[in-house]
């Protein structure tokens, strides 16, 4: 291991926001490194490659959905990187414990499960494209904006994954609208790549959009009207839920009928177009904006999460945190 | 010529949407509505103050976009309702991919009412496993003879466990107050719910199932003109009719009281336009 990226989901599942999280926990799911050893039938990669491993590590690999490349919706469950249970055949170790992720030292998963990194990707922003970018890229690739047409965009939610969403994109040569509750996230998204701002609270400017968007990727994870967001959606656009509320949306059908337009939800995305997201960002060299701590700067990271203005993606600079001996003297 | 009106008498016909045959998503301000609607667009003769009148009427004027040729093997006395029922359900299924040449996927259909058993019966001719979801378990019976492969109770839990994650694509006709979270269940990974009801109340949208399903709602309102001749054609070819029982004019109000009760037997009823005429201690000028 060389970075982890530090996710708000950490947050979520460490104080069982998704669920109850089962202690110990190992915190952790956008990991980069370099493959130190490969089992004997591994032909994927070698040792001295750059390598990542994002939210999942298993699935049962035989239903339709893992099939078709859709490993994250696995009709068995897929196993999540940390805080999983290890349903299938893919890890090993004691089967009964929980999976432990990526703030670690060392990482072992199988074959399928981790993707190649290319040479030319700095692996110190790496962490945070196996979750956020693919998050971000998947909606995209789904529903039509990797083809080539081009469409209009709108991301709601300026934090980490917004201003990922922003860039990819920007890059795929879409027009990008950023949506925020708040006027001072402007200067940000367009210096990210942005071509217009609406505040979401300005009706003015909200109306001002009204049947503009093809696509909108909602990135918002508190409880919020999704209402407002859905006059922006030209006639078969989709407005897609990317955080998962507590509160469920109270949403009325007449505007989606008078317009033939589509509320979805999506999760991260399959191994497949992981690795076809991760050949677009080292392509175009698309990164998060990083900002890297050792494991002693977790906690105020994670505090900062809270309220993240600057839509930074915090990474957790592995070997760092190994030297220092005062924070972490058994390792 | 055998000729049609449907829910849609004008629409800008300028704008991307009219253009891409959508006339009933007209952006330039909404399609201009067979009656109880302004003639915003100028294509609408008469007196451009009132409102426009509908069909139960004894001649109505069109302008020729908005009229829609009847083949010759459809009985004009079960036409009507294909105008809006048969383009209703046919609209989403051609939009979602059931029309497709060789696409064969599994529907659900909820409601079996006049607008349900429109949906089946073109959903089953166009080669697809029907599921038919209803409240009630009695109407199992009639949706299998209408041609659905499968009933499912939305109020019975162990119905709806065995059908789960069952429907590639679900078509929804429940036109009074319901909760759409109800049926996300019954949609595979990737299934879309067609939302068709006039429902204003708000819907508790749970959003897990759907972001871990990568599910849809979506709504839908009849068709544009060119699906709607689509359509026709399809029924005439495959003999797709409504179940219609005529009436005359003085049986309007009892109709309409049929109506906002559980329409149980799937009919659609059809005004009698001439026989109503000949009745003239009803309709005496």
């Amino acid at each position: 291991m060389k970075y982890c990226g530090i996710c708000h989901t950490d947050i979520h599942v460490a104080k069982g926001d998704l669920g109850p999280c089962v202690f110990p926990c190992v915190p952790g799911h956008e990991l980069a490194g370099v493959v130190a050893e490969v089992g004997s039938k591994v032909t994927k990669v070698k040792v001295g490659d750059k390598v990542g491993v994002g939210c999942m590590v298993d699935s049962c690999r035989d239903c339709e959905n893992c099939k078709e490349g859709d490993e994250q919706y696995c009709l068995n469950g897929n196993v999540m990187t940390y805080n999983g249970q290890k349903k299938h055949k893919g890890i090993g170790g004691n089967p009964k414990t929980q999976t432990f992720g990526g703030y670690t030292k060392s990482y072992t998963v199988t074959e399928h499960f981790c993707i190649k990194l290319p040479d030319n990707l700095d692996l110190s922003k790496a962490g945070p494209l196996l979750c956020a970018g693919i998050t971000m890229y998947e909606p995209l690739r789904v529903w039509g904006a990797t083809k080539g047409k081009k469409m209009t965009i709108g991301i709601i939610g300026v934090g980490g994954l917004g201003t990922m969403g922003i860039k990819l994109a920007k890059a795929l040569g879409h027009t990008v609208v950023a949506i925020s509750r708040s006027a001072d996230k402007e200067a940000m998204s367009k210096e990210k790549g942005a071509d217009r701002f609406v505040v979401s609270t300005n009706a003015e400017q909200m109306a001002g959009e009204t049947k503009k968007m093809d696509l909108i990727l909602n990135t918002i994870s508190a409880n919020h009207d999704c209402n407002i967001y859905l006059p922006l959606l030209r006639k078969d656009g989709t407005l897609v839920q990317l955080g998962a509320a507590g509160q469920p949306h109270q949403i009325s059908q007449i505007p989606l009928m008078f317009s033939r337009t589509s509320l979805a939800g999506s999760l991260i995305g399959g191994v497949k177009p992981t690795e076809e997201m991760i050949e677009f960002c080292s392509k175009h060299q698309i990164y998060p904006d990083v900002e890297m701590v050792d494991a002693s700067g977790i906690n105020k990271a994670w505090e900062s999460l809270a309220n993240n203005k600057d839509g930074v993606r915090y990474v957790i600079d592995i070997e760092k945190s190994l030297q220092n001996k005062d924070f972490l003297p058994a390792l | 010529d055998k000729v049609g009106v449907g829910c849609i008498i004008d629409s800008c016909l300028d704008c991307d949407y009219c253009k891409d045959g959508d006339e009933q998503y007209c952006a330039k301000g909404g399609n201009t509505h067979t009656y109880n609607s302004f003639k915003t667009y100028g294509h609408v003769g008469g007196n451009p103050e009132t409102q426009n009148f509908g069909g139960y009427s004894g001649s109505n004027t069109v302008h020729e976009h908005f009229i829609v040729k009847i083949p010759e093997s459809i009985p004009l006395e079960k036409a009507g309702p294909l105008m809006c029922a048969g383009i209703t359900m046919y609209d989403p299924l051609r939009h979602w991919g059931a029309t497709k040449e060789g696409s064969k996927m599994s529907i659900g259909i909820i409601g079996i009412g006049g607008l349900g058993t429109m949906g089946i019966k073109i959903s089953k001719a166009l080669g697809h496993k029907i599921y038919a979801i209803s409240t009630s378990a009695n109407k199992a019976e009639m949706a299998k003879e209408k041609g659905a492969d499968e009933f499912v109770c939305s109020t019975d839990p162990a119905s709806m466990a065995q059908h789960a994650s069952s429907c590639d694509l679900i078509i929804n006709t429940v036109s009074s107050a319901h909760e759409v979270s109800t049926y996300l269940g019954l949609l595979k990974t990737n299934g879309t719910i067609v939302q068709l009801g006039l429902v204003p109340e708000p819907h508790k949208l749970v959003q897990l199932p759907l972001i871990f399903g990568r599910k849809k709602v979506a709504g839908s309102v009849i068709g544009g003109i060119k699906p709607t001749e689509e359509c026709l054609e399809f029924c005439a070819k495959h003999n797709i009719l409504p179940d219609v029982q005529h009436v005359e004019a003085n049986q309007i109000d009892w109709v309409w009281e049929q109506l906002l009760t559980t329409n149980k037997d799937g009919i659609r009823y059809v005004i009698d336009v001439e026989k109503s005429k000949a009745n003239k201690s009803f309709v005496p000028a």
